[in-house]
């Protein structure tokens, strides 16, 4: 395919936490210099070419740039998709490396079926039609981390297809507000990864290791409805959740990574413009990029693997070895819950905005820290959800930290809240003590609130003494209240917090003081 | 297949520049042009080093376009001749591997533990250039 040309439409904010590749284009990339040594993620998108729609209007022809993805996601399993060497993310060079995944000759393809359960369960969860036969077949090219010189894939009838993405957009100005948009997924295929080359430049050599070459991937090919690189980043955002929720793939991408990609991505027109004038230069076709147009991957059935059957409830076969057949329906049973399913979960059980359901799914780690705190305090829901939305997750990135690396634990947060909820400690004493927490010096809440001595008193009747005292003491402000000034009353609560060693609700506070002005 | 054949009939050595000059035939009649010989060797890493060979290939054509005699409307084509055969599906565990020594073994060049190649694919000069063609 050609270098992709993108015009963006729309300038929306990044999205912190998207990642798109210049992919698989990308991937064979002496020439960028980009991808050298770059740890390829376990997820990957390929941009298709450009397609424009054109929509004339009255001898004024206007162009919307459209964009179509492909995402290559490495299947969470034990064994690779035709044979039986480990799939393990770090281990010596061609350690885990077959005869059949170096295409020693006389081997031959055995397919893994937890590999298909996923593909299915992939299917499933984007509302796919599940082809009950699908067939495999050979994509042919030369590269030196592809011993084979082909890839087994399934072009012609993939194992799912015509399904949906329901995606997100948040509207911006109205908080909480969130637009649901959906993009076609055209289908799913099985296929295999290739090995791993690092160029060497210096010697003018490139080093092989084949511990990928051979792992399963699924590739998922979305038409070409996205419009923008928002768009694009939040829909591949909402996969990458869905296959976490599946457990299909761990779909994760170092971060350094995610940046440079949304990089690449919202500078579309500039690396078009790098690409084609060093191809120009060169005069070659198709020798470093494999997916330049002129290329023809030669596609052939797969001659040794039949075609792959699956079955449902009524067409599976009485006698089956259960092991050897896949049944559909089985699969869809126990398929669990879907982020977009959980989302709608948490805002009808906890009454939270649609905007905090997708950040609390959106940060590792979160929504379980939520569901424990929840689970361990009397507090109202919609407490925990500020709590743990905002204070919690602002002290997070503050130090860039992962739920997981948290000073603070739920157990902790539960206690804190029970304070606050109790009455007993005012909101800035909670707050207090939720620094204190932070610190990582082993105390409990109810420890930091004794040593500080953070306590609201409770003797509303010395609490009234101390608000008479101090509007003795302070006529002129007294006076400025009864005048009518708004801010007056502010600066007699805060002179009495003083005076109360800021052990007072301040609402409390406010509320004595007005009845004893008589307001 | 008459693929294969082809080109394990087709290792003769490089003789010097080329100098067919076919031409397409509106016909159809098997004519093969040199963009099409070009494009062949750059996808499947053959060479027709000679007029010989791509006579043959076009032989090699012709006879398979017999193929076409046969009225095939409305018939479903085999993919594979394994359609009646059961896929079998192995379960997912680790059964292999751990076998880098052995594998090394295969590489002409070896840097540490891993296989050595040419610094990415390299690009076969065009047509008009005329010069001879690497051989590895």
């Amino acid at each position: 395919m050609a270098a992709p040309m993108l015009r963006w439409g729309c300038r929306g904010r990044r999205w912190a936490l998207a990642w798109v590749d210049g992919g698989s284009c990308h991937r064979r990339g002496a020439p960028t210099g980009s991808t050298s040594n770059r740890i390829r993620g376990q997820s990957s998108l390929a941009q298709q070419p450009l397609r424009t729609a054109q929509k004339p209007r009255k001898g004024e022809h206007k162009w919307a740039a459209v964009v179509g993805l492909e995402i290559h996601a490495q299947i969470s399993s034990n064994s690779k998709l035709f044979s039986g060497s480990q799939v393990r993310f770090s281990a010596p060079p061609n350690s885990l490396v077959s005869f059949f995944d170096a295409s020693l000759p006389g081997t031959l393809p055995v397919l893994n079926r937890r590999c298909v359960e996923a593909a299915v369960m992939t299917g499933l969860a984007l509302n796919c039609h599940i082809n009950k036969k699908s067939l495999f077949d050979r994509k042919h090219y030369f590269y030196a981390d592809l011993p084979a010189g082909y890839q087994i894939t399934q072009q012609r009838l993939p194992i799912a297809v015509n399904g949906s993405l329901t995606y997100g957009i948040s509207a911006g100005k109205e908080r909480g507000q969130v637009i649901p948009k959906t993009v076609r997924v055209k289908q799913i295929q099985l296929e295999q990864d290739s090995g791993k080359s690092l160029h060497d430049d210096l010697r003018s050599q490139t080093l092989v290791d084949l511990n990928r070459a051979g792992v399963g991937l699924l590739e998922v090919v979305l038409e070409p409805d996205l419009s923008c690189g928002e768009e694009a980043a939040t829909a591949v955002r909402e996969l990458q959740l869905i296959l976490q929720a599946l457990g299909t793939s761990q779909a994760n991408m170092a971060d350094y990574e995610i940046q440079r990609q949304i990089s690449e991505l919202e500078n579309g027109g500039e690396i078009l413009n790098e690409t084609r004038s060093f191809h120009e230069k060169l005069g070659c076709t198709v020798s470093m990029r494999d997916k330049e147009a002129k290329q023809d991957y030669r596609f052939m059935p797969e001659p040794n693997l039949p075609p792959l059957l699956l079955y449902d409830a009524t067409s599976l076969p009485t006698d089956a070895d259960p092991q050897q057949v896949i049944n559909i329906d089985q699969i869809r049973e126990m398929l669990p819950e879907l982020p977009s399913v959980t989302r709608e979960r948490l805002v009808q059980q906890y009454g939270m905005l649609p905007e905090h359901s997708f950040t609390l799914l959106n940060e590792v780690g979160l929504l379980e820290f939520f569901q424990n705190v929840i689970k361990e305090t009397r507090a109202e829901p919609k407490k925990v959800t500020s709590w743990v939305l905002n204070i919690f997750l602002g002290y997070l990135k503050q130090e860039n930290l992962a739920v997981s690396e948290s000073p603070v634990t739920p157990s902790a947060l539960a206690e804190l809240l029970d304070l606050l909820d109790s009455r007993t400690i005012s909101s800035s004493a909670a707050k207090q003590v939720f620094e204190e927490l932070w610190k990582r010096e082993g105390k409990t809440p109810g420890q930091i609130v004794s040593e500080k001595q953070l306590e609201l008193m409770q003797d509303r009747g010395a609490l009234e003494q101390f608000c008479y005292s101090v509007m003795k003491d302070h006529p002129q402000v007294v006076m400025d209240v009864k005048k009518g000034n708004p801010r007056a009353i502010n600066k007699l609560i805060g002179l009495v917090r003083k005076a109360t060693l800021n052990r007072a609700d301040p609402a409390v506070i406010k509320e004595i003081l007005e009845k004893q002005l008589s307001l | 297949m008459w693929a294969r054949a082809l080109w394990l009939g087709l290792r003769a050595p490089l003789g010097g520049p080329r100098c067919f000059t076919s031409k397409t035939d509106p016909q159809g009649s098997g004519r093969i042009t040199a963009e099409v010989i070009e494009h062949l060797e750059r996808l499947a890493l053959v060479d027709f080093g000679s007029r010989e060979a791509v006579a043959r290939l076009e032989k090699a054509i012709a006879f398979a376009d017999l193929l076409r005699a046969v009225d095939t409307d409305g018939v479903e084509p085999m993919e594979s001749v394994l359609e009646d055969r059961c896929l079998y599906l192995r379960s997912d565990n680790v059964v292999e591997g751990n076998c880098a020594d052995e594998l090394l073994q295969n590489s002409h060049r070896v840097v540490e533990e891993y296989f050595v190649a040419p610094p990415g694919n390299i690009p076969l000069p065009k047509l008009d250039e005329q010069e001879p063609f690497p051989h590895s």
